[in-house]
């Protein structure tokens, strides 16, 4: 991009009067004529979704069905939050520009930030939680996905985006503190690190249990750690700065790791890998202590290019597997569960948990950390948030989408075998078999261990979602490509799963300690310095401990702990969007354009509605496989009269259910009330702003952009023209 | 480049697609900005540092903003 480093443009200076977007065009017959056939083909797939029950329908309805929406809220309806409610303005030069300093402040091409933007956000989050709500049948989940990263998600993504890179890419909390208050700044940046500890403790987890009795996962995944650390060396001494080569080498011994895990039987390391639960917790927490402290360059980066450039391998590979496979749809549109609320695989009915266990597919909170920061100070156009925030999220629901698809396409039955807590199933095919018969699915125990055989892996009580995830794409890659690679395939996608949860959970334990050393640092001036290693060390132990210890919590509770966390998990994240949403709102408001302010604000009165709903039943629900507090009380009278309540064995066990339960519905509540302070803080706000009719922000104050660059994926012929006018301008200015 | 190409010959479009990967790849790996650097030291009279300590001085300021992952 030879604009960027460009002089200005002498003379060409639009007047600061202008509207700041091109006048409306009158769309052409042939736009039109795309638009209406866009609009027919989301509407043939929607209806064909609605009206089919009990037949056999092709997965690929659902996928169009998204497609085609997707494409309509993109045009239209980012089109005019771009243009009328947020009022980009091009004239404007962003932070990146402004601020360039080759280092944080680093203007880039918009395609380059999508992928950057995109492999950011794009987590286990949208993989798994699709997976869980499968329980709940494929239509649900899908309906929430699609609607819900249109109105909400991508919302999200795109308005904190706008407003960050209006006050030179400042962070959610920064923006809450300065702009709502201290009070509600103060919270926020509680509820920021605490639902991070929650997210990489069920993270993990999700880690954990791939992984626990499964030595070829542990040999593959063990691996990554070497192959990282040699990339590292690589590119820091032996060939500095060559990514590519590093990363091709890094992704041929990743495959070699995988096949290789295939013959840990004859290798004689199959007993020594078997680890269990307890064991890998041990060894994910000094693995994430030492990865905390150790520098960036080492194992980090690398790892993030090897993982960056395997998930969108992957997901790329999963779309052009749907098409040739075309799978069948072996889940129910909506079953029993949904509505009756007693599914297996987690508690709670339709309204509100499937909005809380789809999570970041739809609306993810942890979105708006990257929204706001790093994204925001290298975007080229502020126009260009539209491509990189809203459709960077519309990407991610199609991953969730995706996802969704692989864990109804596998036969229910086994379905429900993997994802039932093991005190239900009791561990084996048989006993998973005769658990199916009680919940009303008939699927002999043969079948469950055919698939075992498939995957050499047990399956049964496998939760998480991660092995159903690579079991649903081992079957689909199967059945598109060919051959019998079923437990390749799975084992790749395990892998695939493991390497980029593993990252996040090494940056975000780093990103963690940089906010722990931050906070202290303003009364303990010391600690607050980055260099001085004690620091370091007490800050990475606090936060490895901190999302460790949950985690243990989690392996070990009788009741399963991702039956248990996840629920906590994605409340924790649709809070952090409600804060997220809150801001944005309130900003609107402050700006003057509370005319718009339903935008963010139906968003933010849906999350608070489902989010608000579910901690309530988490919390006061008498039903104790719902409500955390009926559960203990359940749990501490029978053992007080000295009985034993399944899926308990002992009462050590009886103990734990008791212990979790408190800490999990406590945590529960405080999440809640978080929300609630920086909610009442906001209100304050904006009674204030509607008042005044608008109130002074800290927006940094417009200064001329000097570069002209396209806003979307593909520069119009306008825009194209304004570029090659632009480069004259400056070829003759230069001579 | 100009537009029209692309219609009469399909090996010319198909090199501008590989072109088009190739670079896509590279900027997003970062590989770009060491030819942006040359470029700049270039235009400005500037003595280029090595790659070496180039991609030392980007890892470092890595080190200091770390981007957390999402879930």
């Amino acid at each position: 991009m030879p604009s960027t480093f460009a002089p200005p443009p002498g003379g060409t200076t639009p007047d600061p009067g202008d509207a700041p977007t091109t006048g409306r065009r009158r769309p052409t017959p042939a736009s039109i004529a795309l638009w209406v056939g866009v609009a027919l083909v989301g509407a043939v797939a929607w209806s064909v979704l609605a009206i089919s029950r009990g037949e056999q329908i092709s997965a690929l309805w659902i996928l169009f069905a998204a497609l085609a929406s997707y494409a309509i809220a993109y045009r239209f309806y980012a089109r005019f939050i771009a243009t009328r409610v947020l009022r980009v303005d091009d004239r404007r030069a962003t932070p990146a520009e402004r601020l360039e300093n080759g280092l944080d402040y680093e203007v880039t091409d918009r395609r380059v930030l999508f992928g950057h933007h995109f492999a950011a956000i794009a987590g286990a989050g949208p993989l798994v939680g699709p997976v869980l709500a499968a329980q709940m049948g494929y239509l649900p989940g899908t309906i929430w996905i699609v609607v819900g990263v249109i109105f909400a998600g991508a919302v999200q993504d795109m308005t904190v985006m706008f407003f960050s890179i209006r006050r030179d890419g400042k962070s959610l909390g920064q923006m809450v503190r300065e702009e709502i208050g201290p009070v509600g700044g103060a919270a926020a940046l509680v509820a920021v690190f605490a639902i991070m500890i929650i997210i990489l403790a069920v993270l993990a987890l999700i880690v954990v249990n791939a992984l626990a009795e499964s030595p070829w996962g542990v040999f593959s995944i063990a691996l990554t750690v070497p192959i990282a650390l040699f990339l590292g060396v690589y590119l820091r001494y032996l060939r500095p700065g060559r990514v590519l080569e590093a990363t091709a080498i890094g992704v041929v011994l990743l495959l070699l790791a995988i096949v290789g895990g295939g013959y840990v039987q004859q290798m004689g390391l199959a007993e020594s890998l078997t680890l269990s639960k307890e064991t890998l917790v041990v060894a994910l927490v000094v693995y994430g202590f030492i990865a905390s402290v150790l520098p960036v360059w080492l194992l980090l980066t690398p790892r993030d290019y090897l993982s960056t450039f395997m998930k969108i391998g992957v997901i790329v590979l999963l779309a052009l597997a749907l098409l040739i496979a075309r799978p069948v749809l072996a889940n129910d549109a909506v079953t029993t569960f949904a509505l009756e609320g007693n599914g297996p695989v987690f508690a709670g009915s339709l309204f509100p948990f499937v909005f809380i266990t789809i999570a970041c597919g739809a609306l993810s909170g942890f979105h708006a950390l990257i929204a706001s920061g790093t994204t925001p100070k290298m975007i080229q156009k502020e126009s260009q948030v539209r491509l990189i925030g809203y459709g960077g999220m519309l990407m991610e629901s199609f991953v969730a989408i995706s996802a969704l698809i692989a864990a109804s396409v596998i036969d229910q039955g086994v379905y429900f075998a993997m994802n039932s807590p093991a005190g239900a199933t009791g561990g084996t095919p048989e006993s998973a078999a005769e658990f199916l018969a009680g919940i009303g699915i008939s699927t002999p125990p043969e079948t469950i261990a055919a698939t075992a055989a498939a995957v050499q892996e047990d399956i049964v009580s496998r939760t998480g979602g991660a092995p159903t995830l690579a079991l649903g794409i081992a079957q689909i890659f199967n059945s598109a490509f060919g051959g019998s690679l079923m437990a390749f395939w799975y084992h790749f996608a395990i892998m695939f799963e493991a390497l980029f949860i593993l990252t996040a959970v090494d940056a975000g334990t780093r990103v963690g300690r940089f906010m722990l050393q931050d906070t202290v640092g303003n009364v303990w001036k010391k600690f607050g310095d980055l260099s001085w290693k004690p620091g370091t060390y007490i800050a990475s132990a606090v936060v490895v401990g901190a999302w460790g210890g949950f985690l243990y919590l989690g392996v070990t509770n009788p009741l399963g702990g991702v039956n248990q966390l996840f629920p906590l998990f994605g409340i924790a994240n649709q809070l952090l969007a409600a804060i997220a949403l809150t801001l944005v709102t309130t900003l609107l408001i402050k700006h003057g354009r509370a005319k718009y302010a339903w935008v963010p604000g139906i968003a933010l009165a849906w999350d608070l509605t489902t989010t608000m709903t579910a901690s309530w039943q988490k919390v006061f629900s008498d039903n104790p496989k719902l409500g955390f507090f009926a559960q203990r009380d359940a749990y501490a009278d029978a053992r007080a009269n000295g009985e034993l309540l399944g899926p308990a064995k002992d009462m050590d066990q009886m103990d734990q259910i008791i212990t979790n339960s408190t800490i999990n519905g406590f945590l529960q509540a405080f999440f809640a009330v978080l929300v609630l302070v920086v909610l009442a803080n906001a209100l304050v706000v904006i009674a204030r702003a509607l008042r005044a009719g608008g109130l002074p922000t800290t927006e940094v104050p417009a200064v001329e952009s000097r570069i002209v660059a396209p806003s979307g994926l593909f520069a119009t012929e306008e825009e194209k023209r304004a570029m090659a006018e632009h480069e004259q301008a400056l070829s003759g200015a230069s001579r | 480049m100009r537009r029209g190409e692309a219609g009469v010959n399909p090996l010319a479009a198909l090199g501008r697609g590989l072109r088009g990967l190739r670079w896509y790849v590279r900027a997003l790996a970062g590989e770009t900005r060491w030819d942006d650097y040359l470029a700049h030291c270039a235009e400005h009279g500037h003595q280029p540092v090595s790659r070496r300590e180039f991609e030392q001085c980007r890892a470092d300021a890595r080190a200091s903003s770390p981007q957390s992952r999402c879930c």
